[in-house]
């Protein structure tokens, strides 16, 4: 056919396109877009193919077919494990509001001017380096077990309580850089119209500034929670039981591994999804700014 | 037009300012700027690009402050330690270059923050005020849009909406129509001929000399931080004394601006 040999359309040839109703272009680029997705599609094919194949033919397959994907032992667990997540769930969702709360607090506190109130931005800085320092883990442990060891009458030594601070105070500081730069993308003319108009500094921030600046840093707000909601197993440290703790003591009850296999299936399903969503929204924030609207 | 310039006394000049300095870093703006406006009067600042005209309008707005130098609005020293920057604006207007109009928010909502932010008024109050300024400079059906569904020149008429909502005493305007379409420029011309005719008090940073010499009772040539040479437009723009003055004005006739 004249596409594949890539030259170009002789006389008869565009006669029979212009009766089979098509210009010679859009044919052309119609069967260029089919060929593409057959080789992509062959070569993905052929890709985990091969990658099974090695798989299934290594020496140790059986074993780990037993110990990993085991019907009998996925039967038995699935039905703990699922509903432990909804514990995750609950993290995610009593954490996340804290989140938004302090980490725009922190952001505000840093992007105040003047000398004056050098020491609170001092500290929200010192604040947003140490919560990215030190790994969320140590955190977790460090309240989840150090705080109730101090045994203060009124305070809680519920797990679940510092699961929930750990992962506020680590996450905070994360989510205060993406809000601080959302604040700093927003071009001072429009701090300065509201000002102009007699608007307080913080009238101009929250009415003005603020607004502009959240719109913008969904996306990587978003991403950030796509974090957040897998890190939440790390409580499991100190003893919360949700998806992973339950898992962990399914696979010690059977000495088989497929409770892990499941856990992980259910983050697949929550996750990628959450992860498209944020893809469409980045091409639709990119497709605005292209069209130079807000 | 507000309740403050009804009750002042119209022998008291709107706006003086004296011996006005300003630097950034090493570079002087302001060389010590004298200028006084009457009450209802319309003044013309113009002068080339680093002048300090910009900069002059930003300092009396409080936006940038003085380094030296006084600036009262009627008989009030805006320049005086401990004054509160948002109540002195209030009463000041200003519309820039660029809109800088909210743009994340419609037109009505735009002209309605101030006055219901820092003036107190109600809904409705700030509503009806904009509703009816709109209406005047025909903007009209355009109070539900965002402002990257108008045009230029809707833009910066809205802009100056916004600034006349706060009803000020005083208006500066810094080179609103520079970044206009040439046929845009006319619409915003208008509505400040029309500003002009309702006895707005205004000081106007502007390179169009033709709308310069028909509106303005004055015209001040700014050059190097200091006011070279004002007086009446006919005057200024037939007989300028100064030489650069005469320069200025040649080049601005060469570009065929005038």
């Amino acid at each position: 056919m004249s596409a594949f040999r890539g030259g170009r359309l002789d006389q008869g040839e565009l006669v029979a396109l212009r009766q089979a109703g098509l210009p010679p272009a859009g044919r052309r680029r119609d069967r260029t877009a089919l060929r593409s997705t057959l080789v992509a599609l062959l070569s993905t094919v052929v890709f985990f193919g091969v990658v099974g194949w090695i798989v299934v033919h290594a020496p140790g397959w059986p074993a780990v077919q037993r110990s990993f994907l085991n019907g009998t032992v996925w039967a038995q667990s699935a039905p703990d494990i699922v509903p432990a997540f909804s514990v995750n769930v609950e993290l995610f969702c009593i954490a996340e509001v804290f989140i938004l709360v302090l980490a725009l607090i922190l952001a505000v506190l840093r992007s105040l001017p003047g000398p004056v109130l050098f020491p609170l931005r001092l500290l929200a800085t010192i604040y947003a380096d140490f919560f990215r320092a030190v790994p969320g883990v140590l955190i977790i442990y460090l309240l989840g077990f150090g705080i109730p060891g101090l045994q203060i009458n009124g305070v809680p030594n519920s797990p679940f309580f510092y699961a929930v601070v750990s992962l506020t105070l680590v996450y905070s500081a994360y989510v205060s850089e993406v809000y601080r730069a959302g604040i700093q993308s927003v071009h001072p003319s429009q701090d300065a119209a509201a000002r102009s108009l007699g608007l307080t500094q913080f009238q101009a921030l929250r009415y003005v500034v603020l607004p502009q600046a959240v719109r913008r840093v969904i996306p990587p707000l978003l991403n950030d929670f796509i974090g957040l909601q897998k890190d939440t197993v790390l409580v499991s440290y100190i003893g919360v039981v949700e998806i992973f703790r339950q898992s962990q003591i399914d696979e010690a009850a059977t000495f088989n591994f497929t409770p892990y296999i499941v856990t992980a299936l259910v983050f697949l399903v929550i996750t990628v999804p959450l992860a498209r969503f944020v893809d469409v929204l980045i091409a639709r924030d990119r497709r605005r700014f292209l069209a130079g609207a807000r | 037009m507000s309740a403050a310039s009804v009750q002042s006394d119209s022998a008291v000049p709107a706006l003086r300012v004296e011996g006005a300095w300003k630097s950034f870093g090493p570079n002087p703006v302001l060389r010590g700027i004298d200028l006084e406006l009457a009450q209802h009067e319309v003044v013309c600042l113009i002068g080339a690009s680093g002048s300090g005209k910009s900069t002059l309008l930003r300092c009396i707005n409080l936006l940038e402050p003085v380094d030296a130098g006084r600036i009262y609005l009627q008989r009030e020293e805006l320049t005086a330690p401990g004054i509160d920057v948002n109540r002195v604006r209030r009463r000041i207007g200003i519309v820039f270059q660029a809109f800088n109009l909210f743009p994340h928010m419609t037109v009505l909502a735009n002209v309605t923050l101030a006055p219901r932010k820092a003036l107190g008024l109600s809904e409705r109050e700030a509503r009806e005020r904009a509703v009816a300024l709109l209406d005047r400079f025909g903007l009209g059906d355009k109070r539900d849009d965002y402002p990257d569904r108008l045009s230029g020149g809707q833009q910066q008429r809205v802009a100056i909406v916004r600034a006349l909502a706060m009803e000020p005493d005083l208006l500066l305007l810094d080179e609103i129509t520079s970044a206009l379409d040439p046929e845009l420029v006319a619409e915003v011309l208008n509505v400040i001929r029309e500003l002009a005719r309702a006895g707005m008090t205004m000081l106007i940073a502007t390179h169009e000399m033709g709308f310069a010499r028909d509106i303005a009772s004055r015209v001040c040539f700014l050059d190097a931080g200091v006011i070279l040479e004002q007086g009446l437009p006919g005057e200024m723009f037939s007989h300028p004394r100064e030489a650069r003055t005469q320069q200025f004005l040649q080049r601005i006739v060469e570009a065929g601006r005038l």
